[in-house]
């Protein structure tokens, strides 16, 4: 049973964010908008260098053939960058353990799982990366990787409320502002804060220690803190440990579970709010803050539920495997939830471990394409989708041709948006389907019957939805994996970041219908409603036979007392 | 107005059609629609499936029947769509035989030829006499004569052609029934205002309109999800039998898959759709109005402007006599006495109801007079005044009593000495600020009063606008009136605002204007001169009296003629979309109650406990269906009657009431969300129930 202990910490996180969200989207609204902010005093400076050294003439406003032109060429840089230095890490500086180059397929699944702010690890953090390239390679990519999240939001969002526009923004100014003015700072407070906590933030190599039972240990150290800030800020997710934030370095405290959790759907959650006040209807912002929240909170119930009830095969009532004893099954289960909403990745507690129900809920969210919250930027443009989907779907019912934001959506955004929805459902259930009947797949299972078929589901859908969580037990650094995966995080980032220009390129040469009794709101409790039966039964009629061939099927044995 | 909107069968109809689905198989045809051509593919193979077994020495019913019911899913569709073509095209047919023999009589270098109306092209000049059949839509360049419309429009009164002015437009179907006229062809054959209504109903040759074409791409996205999910399903169950060591052959077969994607893929609004769209023009061709592009009627759920003119649209045609107002000392009796006697020899509407107000509100008749006491002095426009000269016994005028236009009276009365009363030019100020027009009266140099005339508001509009109000739609009243008075009749007939002295270039540029604004605009029009605002509006429906320059450049003919038509137009616009809407998401929620019954048919046993007669899965048999072999056909059953039982609707159209988005939303969401959502499982379930009972669930 859930104490009210464990009752207050939820309702003081749901409230944190619900107070904290609103202030940050107003102020990334100002920074977005090129006002002036509390901090521009501190670090304008750096964006007007940044401009000065790269050559970047702010005021174009780019066609969003330009704008995807740029973003592409900036990631492949980025992604290029991180392949050679992976391969070549032995020759390069701070590696003080000499660890050894990393292999070509472990690398290109690496290079583009933090390129596109996935995040997945199929390696180990402490054993296999040099801090060189922790920190120039994988941060970097993990500020840059959100910023571009951010970016396509932006697009889009000048795509909407533009009326008869041709350029959608200046890429190079908003990746540039929400690395300087957002991503930055706040990982600042958040690395200070950890390392109070107790995170280290040092470039040592790992201290050898005699224990009290005399035993030799090896304590990996290492810049931590700062990436660690910006993994959780980005959802980017990517541990600096193996063992992510269960791992007590990484996590060390109550008060650093606390705030490391909070901030996964920080940014996420602002954004909502950014984006009500750069289209003009703060309403607009908290309707698609209540979907996603109900959405939210909807899974977390079905998870803790299947976590504290009855337990008939193992006979126990509370569900402690593979959790943390620090921080018990609500702050495990919070977290989860949190992090596959969030297309964050980041985990304390191993969610092949979680109930076959709760393991459903996260898997399902991630399945969901990652808009309930969703990743930095990437969140609230895929919810764009459905939203348009849904008013493309529902627009009709009220005798028009379906308009969102005074803008007609029409066959070249239909198209885009059935494209964004349509790739990441087809890379998992492709993914999966092969890898579930392929031998040299299925040899990484660790577990066969429906908790097998749950992990390979898992691992294509944290892939496909640039999540990065793992659900464990899956042996992924394979070349199989290493590549398929590393496909699909390509095929779920871009196919959703190049529809989703285009929309905005298609929506900014259009004229705003000034809205009137006939139109459809999309501001009303209906709507919210729709949007989330739209969202919820387009993944349930993808998605359930496979789902109930894997954690359904396991649910239900379970309940039946039975095991496979 | 019954007829129009209901929905009626004839057997003979019924009978094509019935054909027309089989002629429709075609390959080809369905590739028009990604969802009906799954569906074929999905008939094909369950037929080489069951063809295969059959080969092998193993009859299976069970297959059979799904391969059967796949084909008659896909037949269903067809014939729907032949059914919506088919009432379409009864009417145009008629209109089309109608010219199919017609010979022209070509005018070249001043001779005569008798040539085929098909082969005539623009420009040609022929000539048409009495009972001859119009060859062409055209201009009369000569002559007059009276023509009958009937064929199109189905107005019997011949209507009045001639050339020059605003009534030269033909049609070609139509006869001549009296004189002789010169007209110049200006459409190409196969391209006249027929031709293009008949175009828009066969579906071969109909080209889809955008929202159709969105809608059609959104049906083949979520296709290919199910695509996905079924083929994969395939590989997921192979896993889990490999996993439970259980074989599931026996029922995860292709023709099993196969009934699954059917199931899935939305083809009740795939089935649908395009009979949808014929239903809509039709249901347009029903209210005299062709379109001429599919776009338009589109574009016409969308219109949240109406220009209306203010004659005959907004008041009746013209204006009436609504009250005496008498100068001092002058009863109001005398006055109107003095007006009625001065209106006699006034013929026009203006003065005959001044008569009529006379007689209804005194009883006054003029019987009293006679041609030998009386000299009546006809209305002209040029005095603008009418009235009578009493005459003593000698023949000299007694007295003059006369009626008119406030500054002609004026100086008829002070030509004689008089001057006009402030009392009187009070009325006359009050009376224009109203919005009425004002006639003075006198008796030689004397002001009775003032007569007012008024245009009359047409009953029920402003009940009808304030409607369209809550639709959100607004409406703009045009009017060649001063501002003051249309301001008054504006507020009176309650139009959102109004265009006063519009002269076409005004309403051009208010479109335009609206348009900027991201409103979309509906006109009514007919001159020549509105021809520019007609081509520049969202929605330009060209009266069929009007000019043929005004028919070209409008997307839309009413053939009655009739502006206050425009209203409905917009409806079955809105009513055209929201079919559309309501069968795509009824469609969409059927899926799950298909789930219901497909899944667990398929893995009610894997992962059984030894012995045991159930698998977990089998807890997704909330129906509780008989057999897998009976859930899997009840739901193909299911998934091919519904389009059946939706046929009515698509043709129909989904009832419509003028109501604001948000209630419409509402309810079309509990009736056709929820409600699809729910009568699914009702159905399969009793399905279930009777082929079990047949014993035709194996």
């Amino acid at each position: 049973m859930m104490s009210a202990r464990d009752f207050w910490q939820l309702a003081a996180y749901i409230s944190a964010l619900l107070v904290l969200a609103p202030i940050l989207g107003r102020y990334m609204a100002r920074v977005f908008r090129g006002e002036r902010t509390i901090l521009h005093p501190a670090v304008a400076w750096i964006e007007r260098l940044v401009y000065r050294v790269c050559g970047v003439r702010t005021e174009q406003s780019m066609h969003w053939k330009e704008y995807a032109g740029a973003l592409l060429i900036f990631n492949g840089l980025g992604f290029v960058v991180l392949f050679l230095m992976q391969m070549i890490q032995r020759w390069l500086p701070l590696n003080p353990e000499n660890l050894a180059n990393v292999s070509w397929n472990l690398s290109f699944n690496t290079a583009v799982s933090f390129m596109t702010n996935t995040n997945w690890q199929s390696y180990a953090g402490e054993t296999t990366l040099s801090y060189l390239t922790q920190m120039i390679g994988l941060t970097v990519q993990n500020f840059v990787s959100a910023g571009t999240g951010i970016a396509v939001m932006l697009a889009l969002i000048r795509g909407l409320t533009r009326r008869l526009g041709r350029g959608i923004g200046n890429f190079w100014v908003d990746l540039t502002r929400s690395v300087v003015y957002v991503l930055l700072p706040f990982s600042v407070i958040l690395a200070v804060a950890l390392v109070t906590e107790g995170v280290p933030q040092t470039f040592s190599p790992s201290a050898h220690v005699t224990t009290l039972e005399g035993q030799e240990q090896v304590v990996p150290l290492g810049p931590a803190a700062s990436q660690i800030a910006i993994k959780q800020l980005g959802t980017n997710g990517g541990g600096f440990y193996n063992a992510n934030s269960a791992h007590p370095l990484e996590n060390p405290t109550p008060i650093s579970n606390f705030l490391e959790m909070l901030s996964i759907l920080l940014l996420p959650a602002s954004l909502v709010f950014t984006y009500g006040r750069l289209v003009g209807s703060r309403r607009q912002g908290w309707l698609i803050s209540g979907v996603m929240l109900a959405l939210f909170l909807g899974g977390l119930a079905l998870s803790l539920n299947g976590e504290f009830s009855h337990n008939a095969a193992i006979g126990t009532q509370a569900n402690m495997e593979g959790k943390e004893i620090r921080f018990g099954i609500v702050n495990s289960v919070l977290w989860a939830m949190a992090t596959t909403a969030a297309s964050n990745g980041s985990v304390n507690a191993m969610h092949s471990s979680l109930s076959p129900l709760a393991g459903g809920v996260a898997l399902f969210n991630i399945m969901l394409g990652e808009i309930i919250f969703g990743g930095v930027g990437a969140g609230l443009y895929g919810m764009l989708m459905f939203v348009l989907l849904t008013v493309f779907l529902s627009g009709l019912m009220v005798g028009r041709t379906p308009e969102y934001l005074g803008k007609k959506i029409e066959v070249k955004e239909i198209r885009m948006v059935m494209l964004a929805v349509l790739a990441p459902c087809a890379v998992i259930l492709v993914g999966s389907g092969i890898a579930s009947v392929l031998p040299v797949a299925l040899s990484s299972l660790t577990n066969r019957g429906p908790h097998g078929l749950s992990e390979i589901l898992y691992a294509y859908s944290s892939g496909a939805g640039n999540n990065g969580s793992a659900f464990a037990g899956l042996n992924a650094n394979t070349v199989f994996y290493n590549v398929t995966l590393g496909i699909a995080m390509l095929i779920g980032r871009f196919a959703v970041i190049i529809p989703s220009l285009a929309i905005a390129g298609s929506l900014v040469i259009k004229n705003v219908s000034p809205p009137s009794a006939g139109t459809l709101s999309t501001t009303s409790i209906t709507f919210a409603v729709l949007l989330i039966g739209v969202i919820l039964i387009v993944g349930a009629l993808t998605f359930l036979p496979a789902l109930s061939l894997g954690p359904i099927i396991e649910h239900l044995m379970m309940v039946a007392g039975r095991t496979f | 107005m019954k007829s129009q909107s209901g929905v009626s069968f004839d057997r003979p109809l019924l009978v094509s059609s019935a054909k027309e689905a089989f002629r429709k198989l075609n390959p080809r045809a369905e590739m028009r629609n990604p969802v009906m051509f799954v569906t074929l593919v999905g008939a094909v193979v369950t037929t080489i499936a069951f063809g295969v077994k059959l080969i092998q020495g193993q009859f299976s019913g069970f297959e059979l029947q799904i391969g059967l019911w796949l084909w008659f899913t896909l037949l269903f569709a067809n014939f729907a769509e032949a059914l919506a073509e088919g009432r379409g095209k009864a009417q145009a047919e008629s209109l089309k035989r109608g010219r199919a023999q017609v010979l022209a009589r070509l005018l070249k270098d001043k001779r005569e030829e008798r040539v085929a109306a098909t082969s005539l092209r623009p420009g040609d000049v022929v000539v048409c006499e009495t009972n001859d059949v119009i060859p062409a839509d055209g201009d009369v360049i000569d002559g007059i004569a009276s023509v009958d419309e009937s064929a199109i429009t189905g107005e019997s009164a011949p209507v009045i052609r001639e050339s020059g002015g605003d009534r030269c437009a033909v049609t070609g179907g139509t006869r001549v029934i009296s004189d002789r006229i010169v007209i110049r062809v200006t459409s190409e054959s196969g391209s006249s205002l027929v031709d293009r209504m008949i175009a828009l109903i066969e579906s071969a040759k109909r080209q889809k309109t955008p929202n159709e074409i969105a809608l059609s791409i959104t049906l083949a996205g979520l296709t290919i999800v199910f695509l996905l999910s079924v083929g994969t399903l395939k590989f997921f169950a192979d896993y889990s039998s490999q996993a439970a060591g259980q074989d599931l052959s026996y029922i995860v077969t292709v023709p099993a898959l196969a009934a699954l994607l059917v199931c899935l893929i939305p083809t009740t609004i795939g089935g649908l759709l395009s009979a949808v769209g014929i239903a809509g023009i039709d249901r347009l061709v029903r209210y005299n109005v062709i379109a001429k592009s599919g776009r338009s009627v589109e574009a016409a759920g969308d219109i949240d402007v109406l220009l209306l003119d203010k004659t005959g649209t907004i008041t009746l045609g013209n204006r009436m006599a609504t009250d005496f107002h008498p100068a001092p000392m002058v009863t109001e009796q005398n006055l109107a006495e003095a007006a009625q006697l001065a209106s006699l020899s006034d013929e026009t509407p203006e003065g005959r109801s001044i008569v009529v107000l006379a007689k209804e509100k005194y009883a006054l008749r003029a019987e009293l007079l006679t041609p030998s006491d009386a000299m009546f002095v006809p209305f002209s426009a040029q005095t603008r005044t009418s009235g009578v000269d009493i005459l003593n016994s000698d023949g000299s005028i007694s007295f003059s009593i006369r009626k008119g236009a406030v500054d002609s009276i004026k100086s008829f009365v002070e030509q004689k000495g008089g001057s006009v009363p402030q009392e009187a030019l009070q009325s006359v100020d009050d009376i224009a600020r109203t919005g009425g027009t004002p006639l003075a009266v006198a008796v030689d140099n004397q002001v009775l009063g003032v007569v007012q005339l008024k245009d009359v508001v047409k009953g029920g509009i402003k009940e009808r606008f304030s409607e369209l109000r809550r639709m959100g739609i607004r409406t703009v009243m045009i009017t060649g009136d001063n501002p003051l008075t249309a301001a008054a009749i504006a507020a009176e007939a309650g139009v959102d605002d109004f265009i006063a002295q519009a002269t076409p270039e005004t309403k051009l540029r208010r479109i335009r204007k609206e348009q900027e604004a991201g409103h979309l605009v509906a006109m009514t029009g007919d001159g020549t001169n509105d021809a520019p605002a007609l081509a520049q509006a969202d929605v330009g429906v060209a009266m069929n009296t009007g000019t043929q320059a005004a028919r070209e450049a409008g997307n839309m003919v009413d053939l009655d003629s009739n502006p206050t038509k425009l209203i409905q137009i917009v409806e079955i616009g809105k009513q055209l979309l929201m079919t559309r809407g309501a069968l795509t998401t009824f469609s969409i929620a059927n899926d799950m109650a298909k789930y219901f019954a497909i899944l667990p048919a398929m893995f009610g046993l894997l992962y059984a406990a030894t012995g045991a007669s159930e698998g977990p899965l089998a807890a997704f048999n909330i129906m509780r269906l008989h057999s897998p072999q009976s859930a899997i056909l009840s739901a193909v059953i299911f998934n091919a009657l519904i389009i059946i039982a939706l046929i009515p609707l698509a043709l129909r159209g989904v009832g419509y009431r003028p109501r604001p988005a948000s209630v419409l939303l509402l309810r079309n969401l509990l009736v056709y969300g929820v409600g699809g959502l729910l009568a699914p499982f009702a159905g399969i379930k009793m399905i279930d129930m009777a082929i079990t009972t047949l014993g035709l669930a194996g």
